[in-house]
């Protein structure tokens, strides 16, 4: 795939030549503007719309009909989430159980990627269909019975129980794989006869050269954790145990009116992953088409 | 996660060119049986990397399936010893009205959504694929909402979508239109969650078909023009031809996402009201994980599942009964 960064090329192009029909009088701008301009908004408004009611009081919220812009800045929702509330507890509980996913799924995807692209062992074929196979078994089959396992294992309603079930998933795996294939073997080979063993030529020859796969996984796997609402729903019952995804749903139930700390919790909790996505959008939206248009 | 196509081929083995050399038996026997020993080392190395991959998804994901399959037969609620009840939850579930309705309210959210979000997305994505400007900010502002959770829509469009103290109505209010019920309104809550879908399901479209679109061989623009084709005909019979896998790969997708939908659910009406956004995996977590019926849960679990298993075979078929030469595009 070309990065979808790429500078867009002209396919059915705005002015094609020799399509004289029509005389037209040239806009300062392309005609195109006038229908994505106010669709963007329409798509940006929501969130400029969480951004300024985090900053409103909720005397302005709560009256009919409500203010749509702040006239002044008021921190009180930031100061309550922060201050009395769990908030800042769930944001350490989110950001150890995305940190240790994407981590365990960094080195455990590379190690079995590597073994399934380099290594002849004996059941490789059938292990890897295998695994190919569970990547569509839906996460509503498999809840209950994990949840039974968590169970068994003691880690219901701790860190471990959303941690453990992800580990690695064969997604980071075959990803993996896929591009340690892709790599040239003499590179390796070299390493192989000064005498250095797999795991020596995984972490200081494969490793390096595998910078975009290895953040690739990384990427989606933060998402994807820390989006997370259905697991933590099922494994956690204490608060103390929440992760923001889940405090911020429970919060708003328990605080309907006060509005401006749950807009305020909310900011927090999409902060992360919206300054991650701006911070590195062109590797961003590259992952996501290049790994949903080869999967 | 991607379901992927599986090209299978393991890489010739490293050392099987250097074991070549017919001049010595004697080295070359010699060579073979450091090969043979080397091979078993090298298989104990490898087993030892793939172990812990191997481990968390047999564990968590073939071993749950199997037990899925034995709980649907089974009823459980989660903490005394079950009970083996053979195919009664199955013939429940055909005569449960609430499961029916599940049922119903997926398929409409499923009908509604995703073609809806394939042909905003390319639409979106033809007029972003040209030289205008602000292409690359056009594209954050529509795909911005994909990256935020679904807790964090659901959260937000509660409040804006308020009946008594949201943006929505107070803009209605403006427009001297009457308040509206939104989420609250059985009549009107899926549609909501649908529009609420699109919001953040859009931009991936959009980037999927940009990026699609940005491959298309410019050499075979050309050709056409060359041939006198307009702008429509390059659209109809160039562009979207070869956007075709792309579209299976998006239907497929969006699909199997929007049947699995949850989350938003969950967070904004909790099926309600009266049952009008009740999906099909709601309805599985609240048997399992509220009624405490973990059987039944699971046997609808296992209707749903058996549902996007035929969709994926199926669509797999189509895959292999395309006309070949543009594989390279849905991989």
């Amino acid at each position: 795939m070309t990065a979808a960064s790429a500078p867009p090329r002209p396919v059915p192009e705005d002015a094609p030549a020799g399509s004289g029909s029509r005389p037209r009088r040239r806009l300062p701008f392309s005609p195109w503007h006038l229908a994505l301009a106010p669709l963007a908004l329409l798509f940006a408004l929501p969130l400029l719309w969480l951004l300024l009611s985090s900053v409103m009081s909720d005397a302005q919220i709560n009256r009919f009909p409500p203010a749509l812009w702040p006239s002044h800045l008021d921190f009180s929702g930031y100061r309550y989430v922060l201050g009395n509330a769990m908030f800042p507890r769930w944001f350490a509980n989110s950001l150890i159980v995305s940190a240790a996913t994407v981590a365990s799924n960094l080195v455990f995807g590379a190690l079995g990627g590597y073994a399934f692209a380099r290594m002849r062992f004996a059941g490789s074929r059938l292990l890897l269909v295998t695994m190919l196979a569970t990547m569509a078994i839906p996460f509503q089959l498999t809840m209950i019975p994990t949840f039974l396992v968590m169970k068994k294992l003691g880690l219901i309603d701790s860190l471990g129980a959303l941690i453990v079930p992800s580990l690695v998933t064969p997604f980071a795996v075959f990803l993996l794989r896929q591009f340690f294939l892709s790599l040239p073997r003499e590179l390796e080979e070299a390493a192989w006869i000064d005498g250095c063993n797999r795991l020596r030529v995984l972490w200081s020859v494969v490793l390096p050269l595998s910078r975009p796969a290895l953040s690739t996984v990384a990427v989606l796997t933060f998402l994807t954790t820390w989006n997370d609402l259905t697991w933590p729903l099922i494994a956690i019952n204490h608060d103390t145990h929440y992760t923001l995804q889940l405090g911020l749903t429970t919060f708003q139930g328990l605080h309907h009116t006060k509005w401006s700390a749950v807009m305020a919790g909310n900011v927090i909790t999409v902060l992360p992953v919206l300054v991650a996505f701006l911070a590195a959008q062109k590797s961003f939206i590259q992952s996501i088409t290049s790994s949903g248009l080869k999967g | 996660m991607p379901r992927l196509p599986a090209p299978l081929t393991l890489p010739p083995e490293h050392a099987a060119s250097a074991a070549a050399s017919p001049s010595d038996d004697a080295t070359a026997d010699r060579r073979r049986r450091a090969l043979r020993r080397r091979r078993r080392t090298e298989s104990a190395t490898a087993w030892a990397f793939v172990a812990p991959s191997v481990a968390v998804i047999l564990g968590l994901a073939i071993l749950p399936v199997v037990w899925s399959l034995l709980l649907s037969f089974q009823a459980d609620d989660l903490v005394t010893p079950s009970r083996w009840v053979g195919l009664d939850n199955y013939r429940a579930l055909r005569q449960d009205p609430h499961f029916s309705q599940a049922v119903g309210n997926t398929l409409k959210y499923t009908a509604m959504y995703v073609p809806l979000s394939m042909v905003l997305g390319l639409g979106l994505a033809l007029a972003l694929n040209r030289r205008i400007r602000f292409v690359g900010l056009y594209r954050t502002l529509f795909f911005v909402p994909f990256v935020i959770s679904a807790t964090a829509q659901g959260v937000l469009f509660s409040f804006i979508l308020d009946p008594q103290f949201g943006a929505a109505n107070s803009l209605l209010h403006h427009l001297g239109i009457s308040p509206q019920g939104f989420l609250t309104d059985p009549g009107q809550a899926l549609f909501v969650l649908v529009a609420i879908s699109l919001w953040s399901g859009t931009g991936f479209c959009l980037v999927v078909y940009l990026a699609a679109l940005q491959d298309v061989p410019p050499s075979l623009i050309e050709a056409a023009r060359l041939d006198g084709a307009g702008h429509r005909h390059l659209l109809r019979h160039v562009v979207l031809p070869t956007l075709a896998p792309v579209n299976l790969f998006l239907v497929v997708w969006q699909l199997i996402e929007s049947l699995q939908v949850f989350d938003l659910v969950y967070v904004t009406t909790k099926g309600g009201p009266l049952g009008s956004t009740t999906v099909v995996v709601y309805f599985v977590w609240q048997q399992a994980f509220q009624n405490f019926t973990a059987g039944y849960g699971a046997a609808a679990a296992y209707v749903l599942a058996v549902a996007l298993f035929v969709i994926a075979a199926g669509a797999r078929a189509l895959r292999r009964r395309a006309p070949g030469g543009q594989e390279g595009a849905a991989r």
